[in-house]
């Protein structure tokens, strides 16, 4: 389905992404990549309190932006194809040890050549899949 | 407590940000990826806007030397490109392409109650959850 090119929108929210980051970093000292808190909210033995706040407050507050606005879920979209995306997700970004906010945000601002390889790969491959999915197979959904 | 209270104001500027940027939309990112479809650009202005702020944030901390109450900041990152971080970042672009959802939007959507970001997210800890029993069991 098309959608829009929405700039102001783009813009004020990207921001407000890296004042995220920033802030962590600021007041804890630490890195505000999703897939890492998600893991280590899951995984570790300590420090588990400010991730899961981390983890609740971001889907808080998209709910508010959610509710304001009346936007919806997609639907229809195939379940087998969302559980397929999932497991890649979760294993890539584990075994990559970092996903968009990690490596794209917060890599990219500690200016580190891991994360540019990550972000140009995952980019570069999100592309093709892209590009095979709709235009070599015609669309999932 | 203090620490917490720092996560819930960095994960609810994460969540706005996530979802008034349109990136909890898995249609508005898979058509910044369609370049040659539907191509929507807004998710790399989302991406600009959010370097603008956090490169000279961690620039400025980074001179610092340390967080605003004096604590340590991360170890500079390390430099090595190896094959797991290349075979890692390739098999997320794949899931990221197929649906549309990194981890960050896909957490903030199961806003959306009982929706398909339930089913995406549950199969993202089981994928990230498979890889640590692997890593576990490797001598």
């Amino acid at each position: 389905m098309p959608t829009a090119f929405t700039p102001l929108s783009a813009l004020i929210g990207g921001a407000l992404i890296g004042l995220g980051a920033a802030w962590l970093l600021a007041t804890i000292g630490r890195i505000a990549g999703v897939s890492g808190i998600v893991n280590r909210a899951i995984d570790a033995r300590e420090e588990r309190g400010w991730r899961w706040a981390f983890l609740l407050a971001m889907i808080a507050a998209a709910g508010l932006w959610f509710a304001f606005t009346g936007a919806q879920a997609r639907t229809g979209f195939p379940w087998i194809a969302l559980v397929a995306a999932g497991l890649l997700v979760g294993a890539g970004t584990r075994v990559g040890n970092g996903c968009t906010s990690g490596h794209g945000i917060c890599g990219l601002a500690r200016l580190s050549r891991r994360s540019l390889w990550a972000v140009l790969v995952f980019v570069g491959v999100a592309m093709l899949t892209v590009y095979t999915v709709r235009h070599v197979f015609g669309g999932l959904a | 407590m203090n620490r917490i209270v720092q996560g819930a104001i960095a994960g609810t500027l994460f969540g706005f940000g996530l979802a008034i940027s349109g990136m909890t939309n898995p249609d508005k990112v898979l058509n910044f990826l369609d370049v040659a479809g539907t191509w929507d650009p807004s998710l790399a202005l989302v991406m600009g806007a959010a370097l603008a702020v956090s490169v000279p944030g961690f620039a400025l901390l980074r001179r610092r030397g340390c967080t605003l109450d004096g604590g340590a900041l991360p170890s500079p990152p390390s430099s090595a490109v190896d094959r797991r971080l290349l075979l890692g970042s390739a098999l997320f672009g794949v899931g990221w392409g197929l649906a549309g959802y990194c981890p960050g939007p896909a957490i903030a959507s199961l806003a959306h109650g009982l929706s398909e970001a339930v089913v995406l997210v549950a199969a993202m800890l089981a994928g990230s959850q498979l890889v640590r029993f692997i890593d576990k069991d490797r001598p």
